[in-house]
Formats: C-alpha cells, sequence, structure tokens
C-alpha cells in the first residue's frame, strides 16, 4: 500500500488519518485513502469491518473524530455544500421516497441539489433516455423490482451530473440477472467519466468491476491495489489442495512453475493450480471467509 | 433571503406532493378526532353548560381548533419525518444536498403547518354554523398560525430524536396524550389549584388554546401567552438545527 505514490491532484476524494469511534469502539483506525478521478474503487471487507461508516464519512452523513476529507479539493467539513455537489450516494437499502414516483424522486433531488428548473426537465429527460427508464417514470417506488428500484436510485443520485457516486453494496438483494445489468449500469457510469466507490462483499463483483480495491478489516485497511497487485502480494498463483474430506488447503507461490512444482509433489487429494484471485487475497489478508 | 426560501422550497417540495397524493384520506383522518371531541364533550356532555361566561359549545370549539393543530402539526411531520429518516432512509439523501440546516429544519414543518392550518380552519368553519359566539379576528389567524408552526417544530424534535417507531409511540403517549386533555382543551385551566395551572403553563398547547380561544371569542387577548408560544416555537427550532447539524441523525 504506497499512497505516497499517488499525485492527490488525480484524485477525487483524499482521505486522511480517519478515525471513528463509537463510544469505545473504533470503527475506522486510522485510514488513508486515496480513490482517483475516473476509476471503479472497489472497497471490500467482511460484515462490520467498517465499509459502510467510511462510505457514510467519505460522503458527508458521518461524523469523525479525527481526520480529513477532500472530495474533488473540497474539504468536508469545511466547505460540505461545495463536496455535496460533487457527489451522489446510492445506499444499500433503497433510500428514495417510496410514497413518490420515480420522476417525483428525481425532480425533488434536484430541486435540493439548487438547479435551475430550466436545467431539471434537460436533465432528467436525458438520464431517463440513457437509463431507458422512461415507462416506470410515474410509479410509486414500491412498485418496482429490486432492480429497478437500484435503476431508480441511480438515476436520481445522478440528477446533479456528480463527480463521484459511492454504491453501498449495490447488488445485494438482486438477483444474477439483475446483477449483471446493474454491473453493465455501472460500467456505462463510469465511462461517462463518473468515478464510482464501490462497497461489496461480492469478491466476483470486486474482480470484474474495478480497476482498484481496497480490503478493510477491523476499520483498518490492509491492503490497496489493482487487483493484480493484490494477488502479486500473495502469490501470483494458487496451489488448492483439496483432502477426501473436502477441506481444502491453500499455498502461494510467485511463479507457475514453482507451484506446479509443489502440486506435483502432493501424493493424496486433488491438486488444482491456478492463479490467485481476489478471494485468495482477501482470507489470506484477513484471516477470514467474506461471508464471516 | 431569496436563496433560504428556495432551499426551504425544495426541503419541502417532496411533503407536499406526498400530501397532494394522499388529500382526502388526510383530510378525512384529520377530523374525526376533533368532530368525536365536539359531539362526545360539546354535545354530549356540555348541555346547558356555561364556561367562563359562553356556552360550553363556543367555549370547547377554539379549544378543539388549538388541539387540531397539536395533532394535526405534531402528528404529520412527525410520522412522515420518522419514517423518513428510520426506514426509508431519504432523509439521509436530503442531507446530502447543499441546503443550510435551518432551511431543512424549516422545510420539514411546512407539511404539518399545511395540514395544521386545513384540520383547524375546516374545524373553524364547522364551529361557526354551529353557535354564533365565534368570529374570525386576525389575531386569531396569526395564534393558530404560531400553533401550526410550534407543533409542527416539536414533531420534527420528536421525530430526530427517535430510534424506532416505538419510541415515537412513547413519545406521543407520555407528551402528547396528557396535553390532549389538561391543556386548557376541554376546561378553563383556571379552575384548577394554583400548582397544577403552573405546571400547565409550562406546556405550550395551554398557551395555543388561550390565544386562539381568546382571538375567536373576541375576549382580552393574552399577549404574554403570545409571547411564549413564541419562546418555545424558537426553543424548537434551535434544538431541532442542533439535533440535524451537531448529531447527524
Amino acid at each position: 500500500m504506497n499512497l505516497k505514490s499517488i499525485d492527490e491532484n488525480d484524485c477525487i476524494i483524499v482521505a486522511r488519518n480517519i478515525l471513528k469511534k463509537y463510544d469505545e469502539t473504533v470503527a475506522v483506525d486510522g485510514i488513508d485513502l486515496d480513490v482517483r478521478r475516473g476509476e471503479i474503487f472497489g472497497f471490500l471487507g467482511p460484515n462490520g469491518a467498517g465499509k459502510t461508516t467510511t462510505i457514510r464519512i467519505l460522503s458527508t452523513l458521518t461524523d469523525f473524530n479525527e481526520g480529513s476529507v477532500l472530495v474533488d479539493g473540497h474539504d468536508i467539513l469545511k466547505e460540505p455544500n461545495e463536496a455535496k455537489t460533487k457527489m451522489g450516494i446510492i445506499q444499500q437499502h433503497i433510500s428514495l421516497d417510496k410514497d413518490l414516483t420515480v420522476w417525483e424522486n428525481m425532480y425533488h433531488r434536484a430541486l435540493m441539489q439548487q438547479m435551475p428548473k430550466a436545467q431539471i426537465e434537460t436533465r432528467m429527460k436525458e438520464l431517463v433516455d440513457y437509463f431507458s427508464m422512461g415507462e416506470y417514470m410515474d410509479r410509486k417506488i414500491d412498485s418496482l423490482s429490486g432492480g429497478w428500484k437500484k435503476r431508480a436510485a441511480i438515476v436520481s443520485a445522478m440528477i446533479h451530473s456528480p463527480k463521484v457516486i459511492f454504491l453501498d453494496e449495490p447488488t445485494v438483494g438482486l438477483d444474477i440477472k439483475a446483477r449483471r445489468l446493474l454491473w453493465d449500469l455501472i460500467r456505462l457510469l463510469n465511462k461517462d467519466g463518473t468515478t464510482i466507490f464501490l462497497t461489496t462483499h461480492y469478491i466476483e463483483e470486486a474482480q470484474i468491476l474495478c480497476d482498484r480495491v481496497g480490503i478493510i478489516d477491523n476499520g483498518k485497511i490492509v491492503a490497496l491495489g489493482t487487483p493484480q497487485e493484490l494477488a502479486s502480494e500473495i502469490g501470483e498463483y494458487a496451489v488448492v489442495v483439496t483432502d477426501v474430506n473436502g477441506k481444502s488447503e491453500y499455498k502461494y507461490f510467485e511463479d507457475r512453475k514453482s507451484a506446479s512444482e509443489y502440486g506435483s509433489g502432493i501424493e493424496t487429494g486433488e491438486v488444482l493450480v491456478r492463479k490467485t484471485n481476489l478471494e485468495d487475497c482477501f482470507v489470506e489478508l484477513t484471516g477470514r471467509t467474506v461471508e464471516s | 433571503m431569496a436563496s433560504v426560501f428556495k432551499e426551504i422550497y425544495s426541503v419541502a417540495w417532496g411533503d407536499i406532493r406526498f400530501m397532494r397524493h394522499n388529500l382526502l384520506n388526510i383530510i378525512a383522518a384529520t377530523l374525526v378526532s376533533p368532530i368525536l371531541y365536539l359531539i362526545a364533550f360539546g354535545y354530549g356532555m356540555g348541555q346547558g353548560v356555561v364556561m367562563d361566561g359562553v356556552p360550553y359549545l363556543a367555549f370547547i370549539i377554539p379549544g378543539i381548533v388549538a388541539l387540531s393543530s397539536l395533532n394535526a402539526s405534531f402528528s404529520s411531520t412527525a410520522t412522515r419525518l420518522n419514517v423518513q429518516r428510520l426506514y426509508y432512509g431519504s432523509f439521509d439523501e436530503m442531507m446530502m444536498c447543499p441546503i443550510r440546516v435551518s432551511s431543512i429544519v424549516l422545510g420539514k414543518t411546512v407539511l404539518g403547518i399545511v395540514r395544521g392550518l386545513i384540520s383547524c380552519l375546516l374545524i373553524f368553519i364547522l364551529g361557526l354554523f354551529l353557535t354564533d359566539k365565534l368570529m374570525f379576528t386576525p389575531i386569531f389567524f396569526l395564534s393558530l398560525i404560531l400553533a401550526c408552526v410550534t407543533f409542527s417544530l416539536l414533531g420534527e424534535m420528536s421525530a430526530l430524536l427517535a430510534k424506532s417507531h416505538q419510541s415515537m409511540a412513547t413519545f406521543n403517549t407520555l407528551i402528547i396524550l396528557p396535553m390532549t386533555f389538561l391543556c386548557g382543551t376541554f376546561f378553563s385551566v383556571s379552575i384548577l389549584p394554583e400548582v397544577f395551572q403552573w405546571a400547565l403553563y409550562a406546556i405550550p398547547l395551554t398557551h395555543a388554546s388561550s390565544c386562539i380561544r381568546a382571538g375567536a371569542l373576541g375576549w382580552e387577548f393574552p399577549w404574554i401567552s403570545l409571547v411564549v408560544m413564541f419562546a418555545f416555537c424558537i426553543a424548537f427550532f434551535l434544538i431541532d438545527c442542533y439535533l440535524v447539524k451537531y448529531r447527524k441523525v
């Protein structure tokens, strides 16, 4: 994890030494974090590791005890309103007003972002066309399926053209099809230059979507880098040995040759030599499974 | 100043749309209990009774108007904010917008104020048909608006403090229900022992009842009560601002 190699001017989010305590419990323990402009940054961690607290701190929703956060150059404590115009958030549980329609939620958000009325209609039309939301605009949020609710939340969060979007566990509760559609949507947003900061505990999601990944455990960042960089930290090749009881053991090697040599020396059980993936890094670095 | 009003409007817009979706339900719901009070206490028990020199029906109608300002304004603001904050999470969306804390607080009172005014004015208009002692005066209307604002701010405070729907219900039972029956709605506070009077004058509904009744019946106006009500209003506003700003509710 080498933060000094990143130029802060290239970063949309610069967080330094963030400490958050709930009474005596430390939820976020002095983390440093840089998110580069235009990237998809994945924030991984087991349940209770501090992912949601971190995302709420960065998005100004939760106070913190120590540290500083800059969003697009604006200190969120000193210039909160400037910072707020640069970001949008889609929370884990859809936080739209369920008594209102999709159109009303979007319009309300635009008003609260102090957008001029003339601009609101244009922007709404643009987004509705872009995300194919047309036929759902007059429906109340509660009448939508999970996937369309997420889509409505994304469209609402994008109304003021934020530079960074926070997505907290965006695909939790979605079926495979809806999850893949949402991934496409996230890529689409990112293609237009929006930085994506997403928390997830689906390793596959992070592996597929993210340019860089941070792993948080017990409130501390234990690894930060591209999936490839993280893999090389523990060894680029994995040997998985599964015994007759179905119990697996993992060993990591810097190159395929060493991994194969080790694998061929195993006499009992099933041996698999493969490239190290993000899940291996996660388990190795946190000592926990993703679900734990 | 214009930007403050724009912010308040932007916050209130969603609540007004919500009200438009549910207008008939809201009006019907807010009228049920005042009409029941009117029938039970005004007609059922109050026949032939004179209170403070006027027929009981004329006495009780301004009291019920004051009570409606409490119930309608408090519950509209409190329930909607509680749901938005604890269940929908949509209050977070508001907190992520570039809006002053004071504008959020004032914007969230608008639904309660509008609903309180509609409910109270309907009851008052009904009262005009039932007795010729009532009159619509500017000071009555001023008192009514101030009561609706104060109770809407109180509703906001309870919703901001609530940790669950259950704690909202507890607040209603411990604070609102005693206010309903004790604060001069159904009887004159002056007939109680002095110690109770002091206790009741520490509650905003007592002052709202005094002002609204005096304004509607053309009695000498209790200006001190109006000032006290205004002080409650400011206090609730400041507490709400504190809760939104520092507790990151």
